[in-house]
């Protein structure tokens, strides 16, 4: 790949993206006759905002990855990150915007008049914000690493660097047009490959992707080996070996592997021939590491893991943080209404194209499966399929659109964390404050991310998605739409449901648990933590039915109501 | 999964377990729980703390005033305080609460008694000559409320028995519930107070300049006929948003509205000497703010940059987005203020001072609602014009616009006109 448009193309995202932030304000917000009532942000430019700020590195990269790996069962992923906005359209987004709620600590104070239950919903937007930015950077170094090999940690730092900066110094000032520039602009990168691809895939003689068997090497393919695997063969494979494969040192030798499984070192360099079959590989050192990528695919628990999937995205949307915040930019509720059902469009047509390049991924670089780097095949196509200059420059804009995936989601969720931070963790002393908490928000997944590297980008941000599920989606919903929620029945379920999520998260994570239903329940946890979530809050507020806040009547009647008819009086005479 | 990620995982955990156990702790205390086994004082010092916590429980909904809901809240506390068989709170013609048994056969007997004592205005001790079987209620402790206009109301314990002791008592408990009641009919005087500055700014701005802005538009009447007209709606729409008599709390959109129609019609006066540069994040036009809080700060721009001075005036006004708040400037280029006399307006302390007043009151109202960290921040000196920045926090639990934020007047005039209660 060619290195310098691709850094070239990176470069031009970070600067474009830091200009319209700056100079956005300035070029449009200026002028000496002025008219207010057109400024308000109009549903279509919010809607793009909340597009671009959703499609995180897990979209761009990730689903098309999955796709390649594990075939069209991931098209679930897409799915439910759309269909989390229908939820949130009919359930949440009108009286969230009534509630005059910035970020989702707000909203929990403001509807049931209770400091404890803003701590408690401050802790889990932090938990969630900061789960959810971790797999924005691994993200980003692996994107920087395949296009110029640079070490891993490098391309997160990037990320981490631009935003922390652009955000500290206020250069996201209107981030509104920042946000609604990179759904465009990721769009137009997913896209415009995609037609030259598709041309390249008809010109080829359209070959199917086969889902059902085993991928096949189209030509004579070497693979160079990023750390230790095993290699499960159902049929003796003939391979030409320089490395170390099963314990026996090999120097480019053909090498049958018999049928079972094989241990390959790290470094070894693999060449196939074509038509051999793409072998199954497991990272890691144990003979069966439960590996998170496997979980949907882990055979009979498949349809379990499927609903998992589908509780927690379809749930999970409205408790994610840089999403909350962003309806706080509608004027009104009917204005966020409408926002979501732009947004819900968008998400549409994006989703559309993940897929082509995980299809077309599956066919031509199926060795991407082997090494682990699946998350990668967008990133390599062009150059794979097309080569030569034509190749570059699509990879180049393929590159450049990652990246703003990139820089959107990590920048809007830093904008969330770090407001929330500000607000209730650090003491509050200005606007110095509030720069400090943005690095504290960027600094913690960096560090994190610094470790902790294995997990594929789509099923890293899942785990953010079920945690959000199991405790913010109770509190919305039973929030708004039922008087008998009480303050101690949402400090209970928020942390039996969201407190449940996240220990089944990391117990997944860290591997102690044994394959089998435990290890199926505990990785998609959803189809019981949200109902536990619920059942709790239910259950501890009806047996604290005399602490339902005095001001219950009032606060519902000002989420459900719309604007113009609410009454006319001073709602908020507290003081 | 590697080693190190496995320390991480656990770190997160472990770190996060610590926030919930933390939160939970402060919970817990805050709610007044003690863990056994701490050196907590002697067993009379615990009475006394338990006393004192009781009765600070009991003063939160006192400061509401002698209402029914308050004296709900506040019976339970208060008798648990007396350690009475039954506790009431009246005002002067009716019980508002009661709390123990025999809320049925004794109320009506109460309010006659409690009339007697009003009269009188000094604590009584009484049978109460109940004939019911089982009734624990054989006598009954009347003592005043007062508040600052005289008897607001009485506070009847009853107990099973005449003691000493629970007269004293209830008269202390009485006397100590009048402080709270005194309290919050001194926090009713300042909201009447706030509200009377507000209403005392609503004319403030009329008479001078409504005067002016018409005089203004006399002069287009002929030569420009059309932009007479404009004006005239706009001066209407000025006008109908500064005399709104509903609401504490509007958005920024509707505050810079307002801002808007006003310099159009100072526009009109000055003509080309005053430029106004606006820069405005639309993310933040829906925060709810104080109602008329940044339209004094224009003024005094104007007033400072136009009238005082001879020269051209800039004036700029911004509003940025900046995480969880709105940061507000609105920077002039007139004549400027000693800062030193700034201080002594804004503290008070020159009352007659013409410009200013606006500024102070301002400046406590973004005090009292958002605390004092929210104050004005003026940066000035003679000669140098004037910068005001306010910090605007997006959210404040009880802060509510109670204007739709989105509506507003159609370009060309023929607007919404609000409802008949407007």
């Amino acid at each position: 790949m060619n290195q310098t448009y691709a850094l070239t193309a990176v470069t031009v995202v970070v600067l474009v993206t830091v200009l319209v932030g700056a100079l956005g304000l300035r070029i449009s917000r200026t002028t000496s006759d002025f008219y207010v009532a057109s400024r308000t942000v109009g549903p279509r430019l919010n809607a793009a905002a909340i597009s671009g700020e959703y499609l995180s590195a897990a979209s761009f990269l990730g689903v098309a990855g999955l796709v390649l790996l594990q075939g069209p069962e991931m098209l679930w992923y897409p799915v439910g990150y759309t269909a989390g906005y229908l939820v949130l359209l009919v359930l949440v987004a009108a009286p969230l915007r009534r509630s005059g709620a910035y970020t989702l600590p707000d909203f929990a104070e403001a509807r049931l008049q209770s400091r404890a239950v803003r701590r408690i919903a401050v802790l889990f937007v932090l938990g969630v914000g900061w789960l959810y930015l971790l797999p924005q950077l691994q993200g980003a170094g692996l994107t920087l690493e395949v296009l110029t090999g640079a070490p891993h940690w490098v391309g997160g730092v990037v990320v981490a660097f631009v935003v922390t900066a652009a955000v500290a110094a206020g250069g996201m000032r209107s981030i509104t047009f920042v946000q609604a520039f990179q759904y465009w602009l990721k769009l137009t990168a997913l896209l415009v490959p995609a037609f030259f691809l598709i041309a390249a895939w008809s010109g080829d003689g359209a070959p199917r992707a086969s889902f059902d068997a085993p991928a096949v090497f189209r030509e004579h393919t070497a693979v160079t080996l990023g750390e230790d695997v095993r290699l499960s063969v159902d049929e003796p494979l003939t391979v030409t070996v320089t490395g170390r494969v099963d314990g026996a040192e090999h120097a480019g030798v053909p090498l049958t592997l018999e049928s079972g499984r094989h241990s390959v070192a790290a470094r070894t360099r693999l060449e196939f021939t074509p038509g051999s079959v793409v072998p199954d590989a497991h990272a890691g050192p144990g003979p069966d590491a439960p590996g998170w990528s496997t979980a949907l695919s882990g055979g009979e628990h498949r349809l379990y893991a499927t609903y998992g999937l589908i509780l927690a995205t379809f749930l999970g949307t409205m408790g994610l943080p840089h999403v909350a915040v962003r309806f706080y930019t509608s004027p009104h509720g009917r204005a966020a209404r409408r926002t979501t059902l732009v947004v819900l469009g968008l998400l549409g047509v994006f989703y559309l194209l993940p897929q082509v390049y995980g299809a077309l991924g599956r066919i031509y670089a199926p060795e991407l499966a082997l090494t682990g780097d699946a998350d990668a095949a967008v990133l390599v196509l062009p150059e794979r399929m097309l080569g030569g200059q034509l190749g570059d420059l699509l990879g180049a804009l393929l590159a450049g659109g990652a990246f703003a995936a990139f820089l959107s989601t990590a920048s809007g969720l830093t904008m969330a964390v770090a407001g929330v931070l500000h607000q209730d963790v650090l003491p509050r002393r200005g606007v110095g404050t509030f720069r400090l908490a943005v690095v504290v928000a960027m600094a913690v997944p960096l560090a994190g991310g610094t470790v902790a590297t294995e997990v594929p980008v789509a099923d890293a941000v899942g785990l953010a998605f079920a945690v959000s599920a199991s405790s913010f989606c109770p509190l919305l919903v039973l929030g708004i739409w039922w008087r008998g929620l009480t303050p101690p029945g949402a400090v209970a379920g928020l942390l039996t449901g969201g407190g449940a999520a996240l220990g089944a998260v990391v117990a997944t994570r860290t591997g102690l648990v044994p394959a089998g239903w435990a290890h199926a329940l505990l990785a998609w946890p959803a189809v019981w933590s949200v109902p536990l979530g619920f059942l709790t809050m239910v259950t501890v507020s009806l047996a604290t039915r005399s602490r339902i806040p005095a001001g219950t009547a009032a606060a519902l009647a000002r989420l459900h109501l719309p604007e113009d008819v609410a009454p006319r009086r001073a709602a908020g005479g507290a003081r | 999964m590697t080693g190190a990620a496995l320390a991480v995982l656990a770190l997160t955990a472990a770190a996060l377990l610590l926030g919930l156990g933390w939160s939970a702790g402060r919970w817990h205390t805050g709610r007044g729980e003690r863990a056994a086994g701490l050196d907590l004082g002697t067993p009379v010092e615990r009475a006394t703390f338990h006393t004192l916590h009781t009765a600070s429980l009991a003063a939160p909904p006192l400061r509401a005033g002698l209402t029914e809901d308050a004296a709900r809240k506040a019976a339970r506390r208060l008798r648990s305080l007396l350690g009475t068989e039954a506790l009431c709170l009246t005002d002067r013609e009716a019980v508002l609460a009661w709390d123990g048994p025999g809320a049925d056969h004794h109320q009506r007997r109460a309010m006659a008694r409690v009339a007697v004592m009003l009269e009188s205005g000094r604590s009584q001790s009484v049978r109460t000559e109940c004939q019911r079987p089982g009734c624990p209620l054989k006598w009954a402790v009347f003592a005043p409320l007062t508040g600052e206009e005289g008897l607001l109301g009485a506070l009847v314990a009853y107990g099973s028995r005449e003691s000493a002791v629970l007269v004293r008592a209830a008269t202390e408990v009485a006397r100590w519930v009048s402080v709270q009641l005194e309290l919050s009919e001194l926090d009713r005087a300042r909201t009447r107070l706030m509200e009377a500055e507000i209403k005392a700014l609503r004319a403030q701005i009329s008479p001078h300049f409504i005067f002016n802005s018409l005089a203004a538009i006399a002069s287009f009447v002929r030569t420009d006929p059309e932009r007479a007209r404009e004006l005239l709606l706009e001066f209407a729409d000025f006008t109908r948003y500064s005399f709104r008599r509903h609401g504490e709390f509007t958005t920024l959109a509707e505050e810079l509205r307002s801002i808007e129609r006003y310099l159009a019609l100072a526009g009109a006066r000055f003509g080309d000497r005053l430029k106004v540069t606006l820069q405005v994040a639309p993310e933040v036009l829906p925060v709810a703010l104080p109602f008329l809080c940044l339209q004094p700060l224009v003024e005094n721009a104007v007033k400072h940059g136009v009238e005082d001075s001879a020269g051209e005036c800039r004036i700029t006004i911004a509003a940025r987005d900046a995480g969880a708040e709105a940061v507000l400037t609105i920077e002039d280029n007139g004549v400027g203020m000693d800062p030193a006399l700034l201080r002594r307006i804004l503290a008070g302390e020159r009352p007659g001072a013409s410009s200013g007043i606006g500024l102070t009151n301002v400046d406590e109202r973004m005090r009292q609602v958002y605390g004092d960290a929210h104050g004005l921040v003026i940066e000035t000196g003679v000669g140098a014009g004037m910068k005001i920045t306010v910090r605007i926090p997006k959210y404040r639990a009880g802060v509510h616009s109670s204007e739709p934020g989105g509506g507003g007047r159609a370009a060309g005039g023929a607007g919404p006109w609000p409802p008949a209660d407007a």
